[in-house]
């Protein structure tokens, strides 16, 4: 039967010739091959001092962003928690009280806002669920290895940053990112 | 036999032992270095600077660690396995000749623990006792998998000692000696025996891979079918002997292949220079472990680059390749000595 790719082969079952029959020329070949990646470079890269560079789309460790004026963006409104696939976050919502305006931006805010990191699946869909622009995933950190699972569920004092970095510099300001971009309508979010 | 002959003695015995299992200890972590550089890696380094205190921290993690002796095992050969492994692998070093000699206060001290007249038989018998230790400890634990392995290690052994004992039959014609001492010097103003008899070099260099249990005739480790052989049940220390015993298994088999073949402790036109003997002897010494630490070196490199027999291909290999051709070999062995009346 004619073949339609043109790339099958007749099977052979060929006889070893004598050199093949030998096998010490072919361990010969395959112990100058391993010879020759002894001295080559190698391709190991000693994590705890070094980091390897993360791409710039890089979903890792969340942080809860600020506004110009220092004060929480999140409203807790609760869209990430329920769009979160794995089920990580919860959150508890309060009243932002007069003389707390500095603080938090708009009258209602999370009191509590938990990320189990063990339950995380760093999608990213809270990031694009968000409509306040609060919650991204940098891209240049990891959660940190711990001894107790308890310290894997990060609350608002590992989540939400120190002060207000302009997105794009997020945390020790780090090159653009692609967290800006999202794909589904919003466009390029260009924040101060 | 004087007391100074006792003492004399006594001190090698230290030295050697002392050298043997440390060049075996770290063995293991230029196993896992040179491993790594073979697979682009850089292997353990975070022990001590360049990682070069690994063999002591897995020293002490396996003395730490629980021993386990199961609960269907014969508990005095469960022990008596891994001892008898550690113990014949360390009995070899005795009749290797570690150098010529040395003159210190006029007395000749010859750097070797024993030249038995009849040093090559002893090293065989005591190497074809160390696979009893593989033997009792596979049978010890009564786990089917440590049967198989220590069947498999037996037969492997058995099947490769016949071809390794015929390929130095053709040694021993060309010397006309069995005492390893005497072959050394030997080679020592002639030609090394390499080039006389590199057929049965290269037969001796396959069996001594087949006798350590190293890639690629591990068979009786072999972890994708058998778990982890005859050592499947063993834990800690014991386990440790065994890991051990085989790298001073490799060590001997290192320093017989350097001493039979490449001359020892014989280094080419060093008489010419005219040293003194102590000079002589500390020089000859240094090349004979230059020599067997490239062996060591030329166990792992292969280690690396070859994959397992399958089991059908290692008896045939042994059996039907290997003794043929170590048979030719004396033949032909027989015909130059007759042609050229050495």
């Amino acid at each position: 039967m004619e073949s339609l790719s043109g790339r099958s082969k007749q099977v052979v079952n060929k006889e070893l010739t004598f050199k093949e029959r030998i096998y010490l020329p072919a361990i010969l070949g395959g112990m100058w091959i391993t010879l020759k990646h002894f001295f080559m470079k190698k391709t190991t890269i000693k994590y705890p001092e070094v980091k390897r560079e993360f791409a710039e789309s890089y979903r890792g460790l969340h942080v809860l962003k600020k506004d110009e004026n220092g004060a929480e963006r999140c409203t807790a409104c609760g869209l990430c928690a329920l769009t979160c696939p794995a089920e990580a976050i919860t959150m508890t919502a309060a009243e932002r009280k007069n003389g707390e305006e500095g603080l938090f931006r708009e009258e209602k805010y999370a009191a509590v806002y938990e990320i189990n990191m063990l339950r995380c699946i760093f999608c990213g869909l809270c990031e694009e669920a968000c409509p306040k622009e609060a919650i991204f995933l940098t891209n240049e950190e990891l959660t940190p290895a711990n001894y107790d699972r308890g310290d894997f569920i990060y609350g608002k004092d590992k989540l939400v940053e120190p002060q207000h970095h302009p997105i794009g510099k997020i945390r020790g300001g780090g090159p653009l990112n692609q967290r800006n971009y999202h794909p589904y309508g919003k466009g390029l979010v260009t924040l101060s | 036999m004087d007391f100074t002959f006792l003492i004399d003695k006594t001190i090698l015995v230290a030295i050697i032992f002392a050298i043997s299992l440390g060049i075996a200890a770290y063995s293991t972590y230029f196993e896992r270095k040179f491993a790594g550089f073979f697979q682009d890696r850089i292997g353990p380094d975070r022990a001590g600077p360049f990682g070069i205190l690994q063999p002591i921290a897995d020293g002490v993690k396996l003395v730490m660690k629980e021993e386990i002796i199961p609960a269907g095992a014969n508990p005095f050969l469960f022990i008596a396995g891994p001892s008898l492994s550690m113990l014949t692998a360390c009995m070899t070093t005795a009749v290797l000749p570690w150098g010529s000699y040395l003159e210190i206060g006029g007395r000749k001290i010859p750097l070797q623990v024993a030249d038995v007249n009849i040093g090559i038989l002893y090293v065989f018998g005591v190497v074809s006792l160390g696979v009893y230790g593989l033997m009792i400890g596979g049978w010890a634990s009564n786990n089917k998998f440590s049967l198989l392995g220590a069947i498999r290690a037996a037969s492997q052994n058995i099947s490769y000692e016949i071809a390794m004992g015929l390929s130095i039959i053709a040694l021993v014609m060309m010397s006309g000696t069995l005492s390893i001492g005497t072959i050394v010097e030997q080679q020592q103003n002639s030609y090394w025996y390499v080039v006389l008899q590199p057929l049965g070099f290269l037969i001796f260099l396959i069996c001594s891979f087949a006798e350590t249990n190293r890639t690629p005739f591990d068979l009786p480790e072999c972890e994708a079918e058998l778990v982890g052989g005859y050592h499947t049940e063993y834990s800690s220390m014991k386990l440790g002997f065994y890991l051990f015993a085989e790298y001073t298994n490799m060590f001997v088999s290192s320093a017989v292949m350097s001493a039979l073949y490449f001359g020892g402790y014989s280094v080419p036109f060093i008489s010419a220079l005219h040293l003194d003997q102590n000079l002589v002897a500390i020089i000859g010494t240094l090349a004979f472990f230059g020599k067997i630490l490239f062996f060591i070196f030329f166990f792992m490199w292969v280690r690396w680059t070859i994959p397992r027999f399958r089991y059908d291909q290692l008896m045939k290999l042994g059996w039907q390749i290997l003794i043929p051709l170590s048979i030719i070999n004396i033949v032909l062995t027989g015909i130059f000595i007759l042609v050229f009346d050495k």
